[in-house]
């Protein structure tokens, strides 16, 4: 048996369509049977609510008299971009304010829009024949605009990886806030509500599709950018306008240290067409895997810590190493329950019909990592080579000659297997000289938690650690922890004008 | 109740907490405390009939005593139920009820303030 679209809009108008959320599915096809659920569910409505960063939204302010082509664009002074002719612009959510930084930016101008606040526009332009106007601020509100039409490149993630973190210091990641020593686990999806993940073969997802998008009727545009369904981690490019939202299912929010980032509520209408559809939307949360990466590793490729399923996620605690570890929500379940129960409305209400794609989406892609025709400057490239070292046994005097010596400020201590065992600076020698007790060796004064780096590291990860600890200089070491080589901020000097900034 | 003790400059070195403990014979509970050379910050808990006379005998001592009625709180109208604060409170603080919003115990808080630049959505801040 199977059922036409045709057939479930029939029902739809007349009133008559069984539609059910696709948290209730499992248990529905549980008590009916495949063939049950098939005969009585006519649509599962889906839904998600989280942090989707690569959202934004086409602006049209209409002309001014006299006319601007605007070439720079700011909207309560984060940037909007200018290369749309004289009177559009595209305001993505994460642009951050000139002035404000994380605290407010693309995406609260577009939720203040949502919210009937006014914003300020100011744009600029270099003046031509037919726009000869240079300047313009005015306050405008969205009833002013003749469009505002929501445009998200990269929306409704299948799934995604949780988040951990290794090192011995907090990380602020678009994941959250990471405690140390693996202290938490951040996630982010609405697992068994995910639209993707109820229909993983995008046999009824795809262009021009209906959808629920931030409270408005909103489409299916096609696949998102870095869709990767290979791996369980497609994603959509998704439409609305942005004068039916609410600010209800849209808000801006702050990841500290990260950066600005949108909220989106987004759901999609199935309807079930056949057996392939019932067993695809009665996806449990136990039967979606992901792994838990480890932000520690400033990589593209992050090690996995382990698989885990949104049902352990959502538990509250996963093990990790044999440790209970308390997870953290990033999407909200809650929301993504109200956007597939709203859904769930609208479509037994008559007010949304479906559709089938008018274009297929490409399920089995696999996203590409940039292609890099340069490579980025590494340690070994820019590291002093000729580093003087210091034994752990000597005395202070003679790591004062050296440091004399050198031209240099900083020390690294070895021990008599010549490995790395702790550093000393001008400073520490001059306080053992200025205040001397009962120190005499090097040993006594070192620092023995020592910051290190590795040849092959990217400079900006280890400019990143100087900045983080407030060092000026991180000892290079081997797989056998021997220095060979020191990279310091004068190393840095490198990097202008050399052969990395052509 | 929690009393969120102040030391100022010269004063940290004085044992204030052990001798209000010995004064008044009160157990004086230590749920946090930051203390440095120049200034000390510590939240105690007492009970509460037994407030008004450790918060005096510290005053006496030198330290400022204020009586915290409030932990952290919650502006329902920014948070969207994501519990992104709950694993990174100390003291399971949050936690979802059974429909998934966000539920706050404030007696468990100890206004460290770790999950207020925790919450993406600048929902929760601390008592002033």
């Amino acid at each position: 048996m199977h059922k036409t679209i045709g057939q479930i809009n029939e029902r739809i108008r007349d009133g008559s369509a069984r539609v059910v959320t696709a948290e209730e599915m499992p248990a529905l096809v549980a008590e009916l049977g495949e063939e049950g659920a098939l005969r009585e569910i006519d649509v599962v409505t889906t839904g998600t609510f989280g942090a989707m960063c690569s959202s934004g939204a086409f602006l049209n302010f209409g002309h001014a008299e006299p006319p601007i082509r605007m070439e720079r664009i700011w909207l309560n002074n984060v940037e909007a971009y200018g290369g749309l002719a004289a009177v559009d612009t595209f305001i993505g959510a994460t642009q951050q304010s000139d002035t404000l930084q994380e605290e407010y930016g693309g995406a609260h101008v577009i939720e203040d829009l949502v919210a009937k606040k006014t914003v300020e526009l100011r744009a600029s332009s270099h003046g031509t024949d037919c726009y000869p106007r240079r300047t313009l601020t005015t306050e405008i509100a969205l009833e002013n605009l003749n469009q505002a039409i929501m445009c998200n490149p990269r929306n409704a993630y299948q799934r995604y990886n949780a988040a951990t973190n290794t090192t011995d210091h907090v990380l602020n990641t678009y994941m959250g806030t990471l405690l140390p020593g693996s202290g938490n686990i951040t996630f982010s999806g609405s697992g068994l509500l995910n639209p993707i993940s109820n229909d993983p073969k995008f046999r009824l997802i795809g262009s021009g599709v209906p959808i629920f998008l931030c409270g408005a009727p909103g489409i299916v545009v096609g696949e998102g950018t870095q869709h990767s369904p290979a791996g369980g981690f497609g994603t959509l490019m998704v439409t609305g306008d942005l004068k039916q939202m609410s600010q209800e299912y849209l808000r801006a929010a702050t990841m500290t240290g990260y950066g600005v980032t949108m909220y989106v509520g987004l759901g999609i209408p199935l309807p079930v067409l056949d057996l392939d559809t019932v067993r695809a939307t009665a996806i449990r949360d136990e039967d979606i895997t992901v792994d838990i990466m480890d932000y520690g590793v400033p990589s593209r490729n992050r090690p996995s810590l382990r698989k885990v399923t949104y049902a352990e996620l959502r538990s509250g605690t996963v093990e990790l190493n044999g440790e209970e570890v308390r997870t953290s929500s990033l999407s909200s379940f809650r929301r993504a329950r109200q956007v597939a129960g709203e859904l769930k409305h609208w479509v037994e209400s008559g007010k949304m019909t479906l559709a089938l794609p008018t274009r297929p989406i490409n399920a089995t892609r696999q996203a590409k990592p940039m292609h890099q025709s340069k490579t980025s400057p590494r340690v070994l490239d820019i590291m002093d080579q000729r580093v003087v070292s210091i034994g752990e046994d000597e005395e202070i005097t003679t790591a004062a000659k050296k440091l004399l010596k050198g031209e240099t400020n900083h020390l690294p201590v070895i021990n008599s297997k010549k490995m790395l065992v702790g550093i000393v600076t001008t400073f520490d020698i001059s306080k053992a000289v200025a205040n001397p007790g009962k120190a005499h060796l090097v040993k006594d004064i070192m620092k023995t938690k020592v910051i290190t780096t590795v040849p092959d590291e990217a400079v900006d990860i280890a400019i990143q650690k100087l900045e983080k600890h407030n060092i000026s200089a991180l000892p290079v070491i081997d797989k056998e922890s021997h220095v060979i080589g020191i990279l310091t901020a004068m190393n840095l000097g490198k990097l202008v004008g050399g052969r990395w900034l052509k | 109740m929690k009393l969120l003790v102040t030391f100022s400059r010269g004063r940290g070195r004085k044992p204030i907490i052990a001798q209000a403990v010995r004064d008044t014979g009160v157990l004086i509970n230590v749920e946090r405390a930051v203390i440095d050379s120049s200034e000390g910050e510590a939240l105690i808990e007492v009970p509460d009939e037994q407030c008004r006379l450790v918060s005096d005998t510290m005053t006496t001592l030198g330290a400022q005593v204020r009586i915290l009625d409030h932990g952290v709180s919650l502006d329902e109208s920014e948070c969207v139920d994501c519990g992104v604060c709950i694993s990174i409170c100390p003291r399971e603080v949050f936690s979802f009820d059974a429909e998934w919003k966000l539920r706050l115990d404030e007696e468990k808080c100890i206004v460290c303030g770790k999950c207020i630049d925790a919450c993406p959505h600048r929902a929760l801040s601390l008592p002033l």
